[in-house]
Formats: structure tokens, sequence, C-alpha cells
């Protein structure tokens, strides 16, 4: 461990935890002042994570920490103008909008049928808040700090046999006048047989001042349930940005992830894990990432197969521009208890940058005998062959390059379920190529 | 149209043109012959541009221009179209998307505006039957899952939508059934014009019975050994290449 006195914002985490307990806690379960406690002393002890850990090997967080941050949500006038950049044209869906981690119902607040949302802070009495958030004794890091401190957030809940006729879209909109960190903390059920597609954005403005943003969600698929769940990730260079996502499945719940990180934010992290807690479960993970400029890029996934019968499929790809570095680690975890698993897993990279890198780590651990499991990892650069034949029609170099990074997309992109957000996506990967290298 | 002077190039350090010579005016046809190995398709690779050939020696003029001095895109936006050997596959680059960049940049390179859809659909429609190429295939990833055949018609379909002035077809003839072979050959017959000029390299003669070349040429280790009409495509199919490779034997040793 770095020691982490040499850490601006390790100190003032420290030294602003008792302040902003206070000011968190007057309404809060002494269970969940237990819970933050517990939390805050486990980050005291970790402190932020450095390479010398193995899940933040590739992943250096010195140059990030240096800065200064304000840990107090200021109170400043909502960015309506930021917010409609993340809305996607011709998307027929329902928009509700949070402005650094607390939902702006000003900005529209017409919910799906049978979705039930409240802020974070308003959820904390409500009874599945105290059986379904987290108390893990062992956490730390990122997430301990996020238990320890966060303030609001998005409860969701889909109640059982429900089938909203739209997606929900929810925009994610970060802006500071200073420095600043926050921890969103978010909730979601989804009850038996209920279905639900949600998008989510996140944006922030260009600028000087940085925004690290440290989120949590927790979601529950509970018995014949199905998620579609889609991540925007556009946010500038100025914002740092560390997601953590556990989604907890119970028997024959269908979980389908999108993840799309595109250039701007100087880190990404993203931790999503699949924890298959029943049988027959089905669970895709897909994810693109296009970096550019010094970006880092770092998609950690984890899928932990409990119990038997479940199946579970993950295609990440990674364009890496300029001086960009991406980071792919993939763990399937099967327990001996889970047989007849079906465990596939594909990461694939288009490393352009002449400075560009990729680390891609696939990680398996299987303990059962009678299961089917398959991962693969490359790296390449652009075909040749391919190149040649383009411009040989011709189509410049430049347009070349570009329409190969869209095919090389497109085996992601094309999984997207609703055409407008395919076509906004693709539109956001047309704003960064072609590039020149 | 184009004049080929002495033109020498290598691949790896191995020389594999050693001084061709060839004028191709608008309107002909020529068919370059030869044993495998002879340079054909090197010929084809170097004409078009493909980086890993260096040119050693000699020049080459298309259109009045230099043809070695410019990137194989401006070859292509000048009139020069290679189908090739091997067409690529390439998944996820639908073929219409990818010819309505090839012929909007095409396009904007001799200053002219991109089609509008609707005349880039009928376009597409009208030689899409000239050539007898199937409307699905046109929708789908480009040469992606297309058996051997269907690829090289989809070289004959490019070239239709392209019209180049040049076109050079690179052993279009190999791997094709009859079927597909007179296809492919009434496609091309279709797009002959006295504006336009054909290169076709072929190991065999069969092709040559469907389009009627007005020169035949053989090449043997780099350079063309032998020039004629089209009866010398004929009596290469009856005598081999044999007594060729004899007399640029002889030929090479009483210099």
């Amino acid at each position: 461990m770095n020691s982490p006195s040499e850490v601006t914002l390790y100190d003032e985490v420290i030294n602003g935890f008792e302040k902003l307990a206070n000011q968190a806690s007057s309404d809060e379960t002494s269970d969940l002042r237990r819970i933050r406690k517990q939390a805050f002393e486990n980050f005291r002890q970790s402190g932020f994570p450095t390479i010398r850990n193995e899940d933040w090997k590739y992943t250096n967080l010195t140059r990030f920490l240096k800065d200064e941050y304000a840990l107090n949500v200021p109170n400043l006038p909502v960015p309506t103008r930021l917010i409609d950049t993340a809305r996607i044209a011709d998307f027929d869906c329902y928009t509700i909008a949070l402005v650094n981690g607390v939902w702006d119902k000003t900005l529209g607040s017409t919910l799906p049928q049978g979705v039930e949302l409240l802020p974070m802070a308003e959820a904390k009495q409500d009874p599945a808040f105290a059986e379904w958030f987290t108390q893990n004794h062992n956490d730390r890091f990122f997430t301990a700090l996020n238990t320890a401190l966060f303030a609001d957030g998005l409860f969701i809940r889909v109640k059982a046999a429900a089938l909203p006729d739209k997606p929900l879209h929810i925009i994610h909109a970060y802006t500071a006048g200073t420095n600043l960190m926050v921890q969103p903390r978010h909730i979601w059920l989804v009850n038996e047989r209920a279905e639900l597609s949600i998008v989510e954005s996140i944006v922030s403005e260009k600028g000087q001042t940085h925004i690290w943003v440290n989120s949590l969600t927790e979601i529950v698929m509970h018995r014949d349930a199905k998620l579609d769940h889609t991540t925007i990730q556009s946010a500038p260079a100025n914002v740092r940005l560390v997601n953590h996502t556990t989604v907890r499945q119970k028997k024959q719940s269908l979980y389908n992830n999108y993840t799309f990180t595109l250039p701007g934010a100087d880190l990404v992290r993203n931790d999503l894990q699949a924890r298959l807690e029943e049988d027959h479960t089905e669970t895709h993970l897909y994810g693109l990432y296009l970096a550019a400029d010094r970006q880092l890029v770092d998609n950690h996934t984890l899928v932990d197969h409990q119990k038997p019968n479940c199946f579970s499929n993950e295609l990440y790809k990674g364009v890496l521009l300029e001086q960009s570095t991406g980071v792919f680690n993939g763990k399937v975890y099967v327990h001996q208890d889970a047989q007849k698993t079906n465990a596939f897993q594909q990461n694939n990279n288009l490393v352009i940058g002449k400075k560009a890198t990729i680390d891609s780590k696939p990680e398996l651990e299987i303990y059962a005998d009678d299961v089917k499991c398959s991962h693969g990892s490359t790296v390449g650069q652009f075909s040749e062959e391919a190149l040649f034949y383009l411009r040989a029609r011709g189509i410049g170099e430049a347009a070349a390059k570009a329409l190969l990074i869209n095919a090389f997309a497109f085996d992601v992109t094309e999984k997207i379920k609703h055409a407008a957000v395919e076509t906004h996506i693709n539109r956001l990967i047309g704003q960064h190529i072609p590039v020149t290298q | 149209m184009l004049i080929i002077k002495n033109l020498h190039a290598e691949v790896e350090e191995k020389q594999i043109l050693k001084g061709i010579n060839l004028e191709v005016k608008a309107g002909e046809v020529h068919a370059i012959m030869g044993p495998n190995g002879s340079g054909k398709s090197s010929l084809a690779s170097v004409l078009a541009g493909r980086e890993s050939y260096q040119v050693t020696q000699g020049e080459v003029k298309f259109h009045g221009k230099d043809l070695l001095d410019m990137s194989p895109e401006d070859r292509a936006r000048e009139g020069l179209f290679l189908a090739f050997q091997y067409p690529i596959e390439i998944p996820g680059v639908s073929n219409v998307n990818f010819l309505k960049t090839a012929l909007a940049e095409i396009r904007q390179y001799r200053g002219l505006p991109p089609l509008e859809a609707k005349e880039f659909l009928k376009l597409s429609r009208e030689k899409q039957k000239l050539v007898e190429f199937d409307a699905q295939l046109v929708n789908r990833s480009l040469n992606e899952g297309f058996s051997g055949g269907e690829k090289k018609r989809n070289e004959i379909f490019q070239l239709a939508m392209l019209e180049p002035s040049l076109a050079i077809l690179d052993e279009t003839d190999s791997g094709l059934d009859i079927d597909a072979l007179r296809i492919v050959s009434q496609g091309v017959n279709k797009l002959r014009s006295k504006d336009n000029a054909f290169i076709i390299i072929t190991h065999y003669q069969r092709l040559l019975e469907y389009i009627v070349p007005d020169f035949v040429h053989v090449l043997y280790n780099g350079r063309i050994v032998k020039s004629g009409t089209k009866d010398l495509a004929l009596e290469l199919e009856e005598k081999g290449y044999d007594w060729l490779k004899e007399e640029a034997r002889e030929k090479a040793e009483s210099i």
C-alpha cells in the first residue's frame, strides 16, 4: 500500500468524514450509521488502491489523486443545456435526470407504469433498502468510500410482472465550479417477472474543473425478471469515473449489459459484477471502449457462477487510439456447485495509436467438472489487406480506417436493441474517427 | 491510356518484374497469360499500388499522369480498377455503404457532388441487373460468407458501379464454375466500350473464349516474352508454356 498520507484526497476524506457523517446521518437508522462507520474504518486502512494491488495492477491512480476535491455537492443552477446534449434523437422513452447524483424532478418525472422511483436520500426508510443495501465487512477502496460518504442516488423498484411500455433514460449530469468528488449510490430492484430497459448517459461540462465520480449501483434481479442495461460514458477529459455495478441474479432472470466508453474522461474504471445466486439465469455482457488522447479505460468484469445451469456470455471490444491505455480483466468464477455452466468470454482489441497500449487478462477459475467455458483475447492492428482493398476502390486512407473501426465495433453496437440508441452511439463513435495517429 | 515502360519491381528484395513494356489504348482488351509465378498478379498489384511492392526502375503513365506517384485511392479516383484475385471479407461494412463511400470519394475527386440516395439506388439496381448480381448480396456485409463465385461477381458489380476507364481483372476466372464464368464474362462484355480498356490476367485460355481479347501477352520470369492476337492464347492452350520458356532461355543466353 502507498503511504496514505502522501495523498491529498485521502487526507481530505479522512478529515472530512466526521463532518459529512454528521450532516448525512441525522435521518439514518443506527444500522446504516454503523455500516458507514465500518466502511469508513475500512477505507481509512486501505486508502486508495495502488498498482501493488492485483485488481489495480495496470491502473495507476497516482496522477489523479494529486488534485484536491471538495466532497460537498455544491448548489448550482440546473445545467439544462448539458442535459440536452445527452438526449438521444428519436428515442421513444421516459427521461429523468440526475445532477451530481441528485434526481432533479424539474427535468421530467413521468415514469413508466409499474416503476417506482425514489431519491436514495428518501429511500433509506424503505424496508427494501435495509434488505438489499449491501453490507460488506471486507469492502475496501472506492466501494468502502462510497458506502461511507454517499449522499444520494436513485432507488428504483419495478413492481412484479410490470412490463413498462418504453425504456427509461437516466441522464447523469455532473457539474461543479471547483474540483468535486461525488459518490452516487443506487439500488435497483426488478421484481418477479418484471421487465425493464434502462439507458444511462453520463455527461459533464468540458473544463478545467476536475470531477471525480465514484458511483455504486446495486441491482437485484428477482425470479424471471429481465433487465436491459445500457451505459453510455461520454464525459469530457476533466472527469474521472469509477463505476461499480453489482448484479445479483435470482432464478431464471436475464440481465443484459451494454457498456460504451467513448473518448473523453481521462480515467474510466468500470467494475461490473454479475453474481448468479440461483440456477438457470442468463447474463450477457457487451462492452465497447473507444479510447483516445491519454485516456485510461479499465473494464473489470466478474461473472460469478454459484449455481447450476446458468449461461453467461461476454464480448468486449476495444479500439485504442493515440496515446490511450486500455485494460480488460474478465474473471469467470465457476463454483463447485455450478454444474452445467455455460460461460463464454471474448475480448478483442484494435490498437491503432503508435503509443496506445492494452492489457487484456482473462481469468477463469473453474471448480465444477461438467461445464462449458471458453475465453479468447486478441490484440491486433488494421488489416493491411482490408485497408488496401478499400483504398483500391477510391476510399481515402482516413475514411477507410473509419470504416474499419466501425466494422470492428459493429459486433457490439449491433447488439443494442433500440435502433435510436444504436444510431446515437454510432454517431458518437463517428465524432472521434477518422483520426490521426 | 496506359503506358508502361521498362517496369522493374521487387517484393521483399526479390526481383519480380524485370522490365515490362506495355501500351493499352482506349477500347482495347489485353490478356496477360503466363505460367504460375511469372509475375502476372504482381504486375496487377504494382499498378494498383500495393505497398509491399517496390518499383525499382521504369515508369507508368496513366492518362498522361505518373501513376506510380499516386496513392492507391488516387489511382482508383483517376479511373483504375483492380478486380482482386482474392476479394477481402470485411464483416460490419455493408456492401451498399462501401460502394456509396467509394463512389462519393471518386466523384468528389472529380469535382462532382455525391449522388442523391434515389439516384444511387437507381444506378445500383441498373448495374445489379446488368451483371446479374443478387440484390440480397448488395445489402450484406462486404463479401462476408460469400461463395468464391459470389465474391468474383461482386468485383464485377463494383466495376460496373464505379465505371473505371481501365479495369484489371486479376485471375477473375480462378475458382469459377462454368455458369459463374459465363455471368462474369457477360458482365464484362456489356461494360466494354470504345472509351474504356481491360487488362485480363489469366492462367487459362478458357475465359478468353468468352471475353475475346484484342491482344495476348505472355509473361514469363518478369518479362513479356511474346505478344500476339487471340490466336496466341489458342496456341498456348494447345502447346502449354514450355516451348516459350525454352525460347526465352535461348534468347537470354544469346544476349
